[in-house]
C-alpha cells in the first residue's frame, strides 16, 4: 500500500475495487465502513454485489475482466470534463499525452457496450474521484488476477495520478496484501529477478554486495522462474526438484490436474510444512516446522509496517524453525549457515537491505514501523511518493482493454470467479481445524443468482457439477443476492470439491499470475 | 491553547476544544470509572457510572459525556459523586444475576466462601467471569454489598445455539457497549437494543440467534462486555483461575497485521484478544479467524517428525536421516542437471527471518534465482 491502514478514514472518497473486503480483510473493511458511516463517499466497482456494496453510495458491476475499459472510461470523463489536476500532471509526471489518446475513445457509451457498467453511474463516479480533495483506491486480487493484471494495476494507478490523489494523505493506490507476510517474503527476496529491498539480480553492483557479504562467488545474474513456470517446467520434464515452504499448490494453484502431473514429474519433492496437506503427501522428503505462535521474528504487513511475532508456546514433538532446517541443508551441502537466533539473521537482513536498515527489534517492540526506513534516526514512512516516485517523474501508461483469455461460449456458458470466504483462510489447512468455523462455513457452494438457477430448473441446495475445458467438480448450488446472471463464485478453500480443478492457468506476461477470476464452465446436475 | 486548561481534583490539565472530562481523564490516567464508555464511539450515557460533580453546578454530569470548558473545576470521587456511583452500581447488580460482590463471611477459606456464594446464588456455577468483571471490580472498589439482594429472574433464556459466543442476558446489564462495538467500530450492524423498559434486551435482527443474524463473529462484542453477558464458548471461562500469560504477537492470517494478545495456559492459546485500543493497525479489532482459529497451534494432527518416501510410502524418518537425504539429492541433481533444474517456493506464511534464510539459500547454495512464493494465488 502506498498509504497506511488508519490514512483510509481521513480520505474523502473510497473507491474499492476487486476486493471482497469484508470477508477477506475484515478489519482493514472497518475502517473503509466507518468512513462511510461519517458520510465520506465509497464507491464499489466489483463483479459480485459483496457485502461492502451496503454500505456503498453505488455500486457498479463490470463484466468480469473489463476493468482496463471502466478505469479508462472514468479517465475519458474526467479529461472531457477538465477535472484532472494539471499542476500534478505536469510538475510530477510524465507521458499524459499518450494517455489522453488512448482513453479518448472510451466514451460511456463504448465503455458501457464493453463493461455493462451505465453510462450515468460511470459518470458519477468520475466526477466523485477527481473532485474529491483525497480519494482513495483499495484493490485486491479481483484486480491483478487476470491476464491483464499488470495492467489492470497500472491503469489504476494512471487514474490516480491523473487527479493527482498520489503521495498525500488519504489518497494513494493501494493493493491489499491476502497472507500475513506477503509483503514481507516480496521484501526479503523471495522472488527470481531480486535480492532483498528489490535489488535486481542483474545489478552486478547488487551482486558483488551478496556476493562479499555471503562470501560466495558467481551468484547467478539471470533472472529465476516464477512459480508458476516452474511448474510448468516440471511438467515438460527439464524441472528436477522443487523445495516447497509452508505452501500447499496442490489446492492453491490453477488447474490442478496440469499441477499434479507437474509436481509428479519431478525428481525429488521436498515440503516443509505445519500439517499434512494435499502437497505433502506428494513429496518425497516432509519437513516439520514451526507454527507462528511458536516463532520468534517479523512479519510485515499491507501497509510495510514490520512488526514483531513472538514466541507463545513451544512447538509439538520435533518440529524444527523454518530457518534452522534451511541451515541445516546448506551446512550438510558444504556451505556453512549458521544463526544464534532469528534476531541475529534480522541484522542481517537490515544490514544488506536499504529499506529496512534502520529498523531493530528494539525499535519496533511496541509499535511496527513502515519501510522505507533508512537510518535509525528515521521515523519511516507512513506515505510513498509524497516528493517524488521511484523512478521520479509517474509515468503514464497507455493502455487498450483487452478481453480475458477464455471466453464462454454455447458448451460453456458460465463464467466462473473464485475467492475465499470470511471464515475460512487459503486451503484451509488452519482454520479447517476450528470447529466453529466449519460449521459456519462447512463445505463448497456454487454461489449463483436466482435468475440463473431457475434457467439450470434446480433449486438453491442442488448437488450439481461444474465443469471447464481442464477438469470437473460437485458442489452444491447456492442462490445469493452477491451472485449476477451469467457468473458464479466457487471459493477455492476446498480439496474435496477444489475450484482451481476448473480455473485456467493462462498467465499475466509480466507479472506471471494466473487468471483465477475469470474462467468458462458448464453446470449440470450432478450425476449421482 | 494555554487558556484551554481544567482542573480535575486538584490537578490543572490542558485540553483539546471539543474533548471530554473523561477522556481528559484517561489521557491523564485520572481513572473515572466507568462501564458503557466505549472509546471512539458516541457516548450512550447509560451506566451513569462515570459521574462527576462540576464546582457551581447543581446535578452531576456524565463525564462521558460533558466536553470540557475552560476553567471548569471537576471533582471524580467527592463524596455527592461516591454516594451517586454506589447507587447506580447497586441498581445494575439487582437489575440481574449478579450476586457476587461483597457478602459478610466470617472464613478466610476461599473454597467454602465461593460455596457459600453458590448457595446464596441458588446457582450451581459460579459467574464465568467472576475475578474478571468490571462491574464486580466496581462493586468492590465502592463497597456495595450484594448480600441480599433479592435474585432478579431473568426472562431470557441464555443462547447457547452459537459458535464461539454465548450470551447470558441475566448478567446483562445493557450498557450498549457490544452495540457500539458492532454498529459504530465493526459496522457489522448485527445488533441492537431492542424491545422497551422491562423487556430491553439486545437483539440481533428479528431477535434470532447470532448464528441466524448478520452477524460475522469478529468477538468486537466478547471483547468490550464489562460483565459476565457475552462469554467465549470454550474451555477458557472454566479455567481462568490456571495460570495464565500473554504474549503480544501478529495475527498469521491476512496481510493487515492486527496486533493481538495470545493468553497462554500450560503451553495452549486459550483465547486471544485485539491488543492495545490505541495501537495500530487494527486498534484492538480482530476478525473471526484472528479472534477463535487458533486451535490448529495445538492440534494433534501436527507433523511432529521428518516423513521419507519409500517404495512409495512416507514413513517416519530422523532429522539426520532427513537432512542427509535432501541434502544428498539436491548436490546430485545440482551436478547432474544444472542448477537452474531445482527451486524453492519460500513462503508469504513464514517470517522475514525465514524468508531471507530461504532466498540466501537457493542463490549461494544452489546457485539459481529459481525462488518465489505464493503471492499471486
Amino acid at each position: 500500500m502506498t498509504n497506511t491502514i488508519a490514512d483510509i478514514e481521513t480520505s474523502d472518497m473510497i473507491l474499492v475495487t476487486g476486493s471482497n473486503t469484508t470477508e477477506n480483510h475484515p478489519v482493514l473493511s472497518s475502517f473503509v465502513k466507518r468512513a462511510a458511516l461519517k458520510g465520506k463517499k465509497l464507491y464499489l466497482i466489483d463483479p459480485r454485489r459483496v457485502k461492502l456494496a451496503d454500505h456503498a453510495d453505488n455500486w457498479l458491476r463490470p463484466f468480469p475482466g473489463t476493468d482496463i475499459a471502466w478505469i479508462n472510461g472514468m479517465m475519458h470523463v474526467i479529461i472531457q470534463e477538465d477535472l484532472h489536476d494539471k499542476n500534478f500532471i505536469a510538475q510530477r509526471t510524465e507521458n499524459f499525452d499518450a494517455l489522453k489518446e488512448t482513453v479518448e475513445k472510451y466514451t460511456p457509451a463504448y465503455v458501457e457496450a464493453i463493461t455493462g457498467i451505465k453510462q450515468e453511474d460511470l459518470i458519477e463516479v468520475a466526477r466523485q474521484f477527481a473532485n474529491a480533495p483525497a480519494a482513495t483506491i483499495l484493490y485486491c486480487m479481483g484486480i491483478t488476477q487476470h491476464t491483464c493484471g499488470t495492467d489492470n494495476v497500472k491503469s489504476l494507478a494512471n487514474l490516480s495520478l491523473l487527479c493527482g490523489h498520489l503521495g498525500k494523505p488519504g489518497g494513494g493506490v493501494n493493493p491489499l496484501r491476502g497472507q500475513n507476510n506477503v509483503q514481507g517474503a516480496c521484501d526479503m527476496g523471495g522472488l527470481p529477478n531480486v535480492f532483498t529491498a528489490y535489488l535486481p539480480v542483474g545489478n552486478e553492483e547488487a551482486r558483488i554486495k551478496f556476493e562479499r557479504a555471503w562470501n560466495v562467488t558467481d551468484l547467478s545474474p539471470t533472472p529465476g522462474l516464477v512459480a508458476t513456470e516452474m511448474v510448468q517446467k516440471a511438467y515438460e520434464g527439464e524441472f528436477k526438484s522443487l523445495f516447497i515452504i509452508g505452501e500447499n499448490p496442490m489446492v492453491s494453484d490453477p488447474d490442478l490436474n496440469h499441477a499434479r502431473k507437474a509436481l509428479g514429474n519431478l525428481e525429488f519433492l521436498v515440503v516443509q510444512d505445519i500439517f499434512e496437506t494435499e502437497t505433502t503427501r506428494m513429496a518425497d522428503v516432509v519437513l516439520p516446522s514451526f507454527c507462528f505462535a511458536e516463532k520468534n521474528g517479523t512479519f510485515t504487513n499491507s501497509e510495510r509496517r514490520v512488526q514483531r511475532v513472538r514466541k507463545a508456546v513451544d512447538a509439538p514433538g520435533e518440529a524444527r524453525r523454518d530457518w534452522e532446517i534451511i541451515c541445516e541443508i546448506a551446512t550438510r551441502m558444504g556451505y556453512e549457515m549458521t544463526y544464534e537466533n532469528s534476531h541475529e539473521i534480522f541484522k542481517e537482513i537490515a544490514d544488506l537491505t536499504p529499506s529496512y536498515k534502520g529498523i531493530t527489534w528494539e525499535r519496533i517492540d511496541q509499535i511496527g514501523i513502515h519501510w522505507p526506513c533508512p537510518s535509525e534516526d528515521h521515523a519511516g514512512t507512513p506515505i510513498l511518493h509524497t516528493a517524488q516516485f521511484t523512478r521520479g517523474k509517474g509515468l503514464f501508461h497507455a493502455i487498450e482493454h483487452t478481453p480475458p483469455a477464455e471466453q464462454t461460449d454455447e458448451e460453456y456458458p458460465y463464467i466462473l470467479t473464485t475467492g475465499r470466504v470470511l471464515y475460512h483462510y487459503h486451503t484451509g489447512t488452519m482454520t479447517m481445524r476450528t470447529d466453529g468455523l466449519n460449521r459456519l462455513s462447512p463445505e463448497c457452494f456454487v454461489e449463483i443468482s436466482d435468475k440463473d438457477v431457475q434457467k439450470l430448473g434446480l433449486d438453491s441446495g442442488a448437488m450439481v457439477d461444474v465443469s471447464s475445458r481442464r477438469g470437473k467438480i460437485t458442489a452444491k448450488l447456492k442462490v445469493s443476492s452477491k451472485a449476477v446472471e451469467g457468473t458464479v463464485f466457487i471459493p477455492f478453500h476446498f480439496a474435496k470439491a477444489a475450484a482451481n480443478v476448473l480455473t485456467n492457468g493462462k498467465l499475466d506476461p509480466t507479472a506471471k499470475i494466473p487468471e483465477f477470476k475469470v474462467c468458462a464452465i458448464h453446470i449440470a446436475p450432478a450425476s449421482a | 491553547m494555554e487558556d484551554h486548561i481544567i482542573t480535575i481534583n486538584e490537578n490543572s490539565l490542558a485540553f483539546e476544544p471539543g474533548e471530554t472530562i473523561l477522556d481528559i481523564a484517561q489521557r491523564n490516567r485520572i481513572d473515572i470509572p466507568t462501564l458503557c464508555h466505549l472509546k471512539n464511539t458516541i457516548p450512550t450515557n447509560t451506566c451513569k457510572v462515570c459521574l462527576v460533580e462540576i464546582k457551581g453546578s447543581k446535578d452531576l454530569v456524565e463525564s462521558c459525556a460533558t466536553k470540557a470548558a475552560i476553567g471548569m473545576v471537576v471533582s471524580s470521587e467527592s463524596p455527592r459523586v461516591v454516594n451517586a456511583r454506589r447507587e447506580n452500581i447497586s441498581r445494575m447488580l439487582a437489575s440481574g444475576n449478579h450476586n457476587c460482590a461483597i457478602r459478610d463471611f466470617d472464613t478466610i477459606d476461599w473454597t467454602s466462601f465461593q460455596l457459600g456464594v453458590l448457595k446464596d446464588d441458588q446457582k450451581n456455577d459460579l459467574c464465568p467471569v467472576w475475578g474478571d468483571c468490571e462491574l464486580q471490580d466496581l462493586a468492590y472498589r465502592y463497597q456495595v454489598k450484594t448480600k441480599g439482594m433479592p435474585l432478579n429472574e431473568c426472562q431470557y433464556e441464555t443462547e447457547r445455539a452459537n459458535p464461539f459466543i454465548i450470551r447470558d442476558f441475566s448478567r446483562c446489564i445493557l450498557c450498549g457497549r457490544c452495540v457500539k462495538a458492532c454498529c459504530e467500530i465493526q459496522v457489522n450492524n448485527a445488533i441492537q437494543f431492542g424491545y422497551a423498559d422491562k423487556d430491553l434486551k439486545i437483539i440481533a435482527k428479528n431477535d434470532a440467534h447470532l448464528k441466524d443474524s448478520d452477524c460475522v463473529f469478529c468477538g468486537e462484542c466478547l471483547q468490550v462486555c464489562p460483565v459476565g453477558a457475552l462469554i467465549p464458548d470454550r474451555a477458557f471461562r472454566d479455567d481462568r483461575f490456571k495460570d495464565t500469560h500473554t504474549v503480544r504477537t501478529t495475527c498469521s492470517f491476512c496481510g493487515v497485521g492486527c496486533q493481538m494478545d495470545l493468553f497462554v495456559q500450560d503451553n495452549q492459546i486459550v483465547k486471544i484478544d485485539g491488543a492495545d485500543v490505541n495501537l495500530p493497525p487494527n486498534n484492538a479489532s480482530l476478525c473471526v479467524k484472528g479472534r477463535f482459529g487458533f486451535d490448529f497451534v495445538s492440534s494433534s494432527d501436527r507433523l511432529t517428525l521428518p516423513l521419507i518416501k519409500k517404495e512409495g510410502k512416507q514413513v517416519q524418518a530422523s532429522w539426520d536421516e532427513a537432512l542427509a537425504l535432501v541434502a544428498e539429492k539436491f548436490t546430485a541433481i545440482k551436478d547432474e542437471f544444472g542448477s537452474d533444474a531445482l527451486g524453492v517456493l519460500t513462503s508469504a506464511r513464514v517470517t522475514n527471518e525465514d524468508n531471507y534464510i530461504a532466498q540466501k539459500f537457493t542463490r549461494a547454495v544452489l546457485k539459481t534465482n529459481n525462488i518465489d512464493h505464493c503471492a499471486r494465488l
